[in-house]
């Protein structure tokens, strides 16, 4: 069954899109970069453009923190909303149930496509980055970290793989909301809506002082911490967490979807 | 092959099924009626484990519903409430991955199963256009080739010639008989009567969930006793028929007592032209009429 969500996921124009669309935002932003006399000032504009401009291979790093905050999420909602709720609209859900695919197994496997889904995006934007990065600004071999120490091209590869982990992780939870919400509608439109409305407000409490007692657990809270792992020695502390709280609400709203979708009533 | 005590759904207050007790043999050719809404395709989707009854037990193929049903499930081929497929893809990529995502189908076989489901439902030739191209009889050929994979022991299907034209609708009908013939069980849903009555032998009527009648067709098309006659001698045929006639309407009239072929000597010896006779048969039709009331789309305007 994994295998076969894994084929529908490529097989589907959606997902090429989607992706494709992912990694046209960072080369757009690279080509104004390389147009514009004034390189942003550090702390303007997205995290990190200030250093690209001079070294071209941190661009994968900072492709990842422009889709990150909307870009990727959406696309993230959008498919995992549509992973149970688009079955049943168009039928297929009962037909795959009574196949019989179990519905925990058919649940994992939508999970796992969903996670092939985000292994994917953050690969190919983090990949095509890459190339215009470097062909556009050249690389330097000599890079400062954050901190301003130097670090060398195998820890700059270390530490893009880990941010590139980091920010897929960070999406687990917008996926998780998502697909709660397609076991309980037959609408994907439905679902993503509702999930990206569920981080709109993360988003909302995360700069409200009076919400403090709830933001180290808010979806969105430590989703900008992978700039940390660009600091010399690396700022494991909120990076951490970010993973940990993640993972909180995969374990949380999986649960509750497995438990509500175990004994629900297939009508679509 | 299947079998219902007392099986019950509600959906809040409104009751779908009440207390249904369906019995379905092995080689059953099972016709299950009812207008629409009656509850048909809710007592097919607790058969097969999509919905949860509220009360009331059900064994299919021998297991529990729902517990035992992952084992049966793979020899059950089904069609319910509409065929449904991805319309991206072509039919042959949506029969392998329909058959690739559960048990029950061998890998090496899977191409050839899938290539003989689309030659029995006459969509051998239907090349890689995507589904979304199709039309509705062909959609309908699709599901119930995706219902045939792998020669189902029983087959539930509901409206399974929805969507197709009269010769199609044939078609599908002696593919049906077929099956049955070579042990394939079946339990079919409709509300097109002269279909019910062309291809089974057992029928089961719901009305408001209820199971009002379940019987063998022959045995409720039995012969009433009575005899329809046409002739253009009515007048003469009643004077001679005198207190056996129960109707008469222009030159038609049902006659009570005796056989069709005593009332032709005995008529014709009077000098009686018959044009037209034969012995009174209920069809089934006026049984299911008779014993069911209204579909729910039927919404009358209150006084």
């Amino acid at each position: 069954m994994i295998r076969v969500e894994i084929a529908k996921l490529l097989r589907r124009p959606r997902t090429w899109v989607a992706i494709g669309l992912l990694c046209l935002l960072p080369i757009i932003v690279a080509f104004f970069l390389k147009l514009s006399p004034l390189a942003p000032r550090p702390g303007e504009g997205p995290a990190f453009l200030s250093a690209v401009v001079s070294n071209g291979s941190l661009f994968p790093a900072a492709a990842l923190g422009i889709v990150l905050p909307l870009f990727l999420p959406v696309a993230v909602a959008v498919i995992a909303g549509d992973a149970v709720a688009g079955e049943a609209a168009s039928g297929t859900l009962r037909y795959l149930l009574i196949r019989p695919v179990g519905r925990t197994r058919l649940l994992v496997a939508k999970l796992v496509s969903i996670l092939v889904f985000l292994g994917l995006a953050v690969s190919l934007v983090a990949g095509s980055a890459y190339v215009v990065g470097v062909s556009l600004f050249g690389s330097n071999p000599v890079l400062t970290s954050l901190s301003g120490t130097v670090i060398t091209p195998a820890d700059l590869a270390r530490r893009t793989m880990l941010v590139l982990l980091y920010v897929a992780w960070s999406m687990v939870g917008v996926a998780s909301i998502a697909l709660l919400l397609s076991t309980l509608t037959d609408s994907s439109l439905g679902a993503a809506l509702g999930a990206l409305a569920a981080l709109v407000l993360s988003q909302v409490l995360v700069t409200l002082d009076a919400a403090d007692v709830v933001q180290p657990y808010l979806p969105t809270r430590y989703w900008l911490s992978w700039v940390d792992i660009f600091r010399d020695p690396i700022l494991w502390h909120d990076v951490e967490r970010g993973v940990l709280v993640q993972g909180g609400y995969v374990v949380v709203l999986l649960g509750i979807s497995w438990a509500g979708f175990m004994t629900r009533d297939i009508t679509s | 092959m299947i079998a219902t005590q007392a099986l019950t759904k509600r959906f809040g207050a409104v009751t779908a099924v009440d207390s249904v007790d369906l019995s379905v043999n092995e080689g059953d050719r099972y016709g299950f009626l009812g207008p629409n809404g009656s509850g048909k395709t809710t007592t097919v989707r607790m058969l097969l484990g999509l919905v949860f009854p509220t009360s009331g037990t059900a064994q299919v193929m021998g297991v529990d519903v729902p517990n035992g049903l992952p084992h049966v499930l793979p020899s059950i081929g089904s069609l319910v409430e509409g065929p449904a497929a991805y319309g991206h893809l072509s039919a042959r990529s949506n029969l392998t991955l329909l058959d690739a995502a559960g048990p029950g189908g061998g890998r090496q076989s899977r191409r050839r199963r899938v290539d003989e489901a689309l030659e029995q439902v006459g969509l051998a030739g239907v090349g890689r256009r995507p589904v979304k191209a199709y039309s509705l009889g062909m959609r309908q050929r699709l599901g119930l080739a995706a219902a045939l994979l792998r020669t189902p022991k029983l087959l539930i299907l509901d409206e399974p010639t929805n969507g197709l034209d009269p010769q199609g609708s044939k078609e599908i009908r002696d593919l049906l008989l077929t099956m049955n013939r070579a042990g394939t069980t079946l339990f079919v849903s409709s509300h097109l009567l002269a279909e019910v009555e062309s291809l089974c032998t057992r029928v089961g009527v719901l009305d408001q969930g209820r199971l009002v009648l379940q019987e063998e067709l022959d045995q409720l098309r039995a012969p009433t006793g009575r005899t329809v006659l046409r002739t253009p001698d009515v007048d003469h045929a009643v004077a001679l028929l005198d207190g056996r006639i129960t109707a008469r309407d222009g030159d038609r009239l049902v006659v009570l007592g005796g056989s069709p072929e005593d009332l032709v000597a005995h008529l014709a010896a009077a000098g009686v032209r018959i044009s037209e006779i034969s012995a009174e048969r209920v069809t089934l039709e006026d049984v299911v009429l008779s014993v069911t009331s209204h579909g729910n789309d039927h919404i009358a305007a209150s006084p």
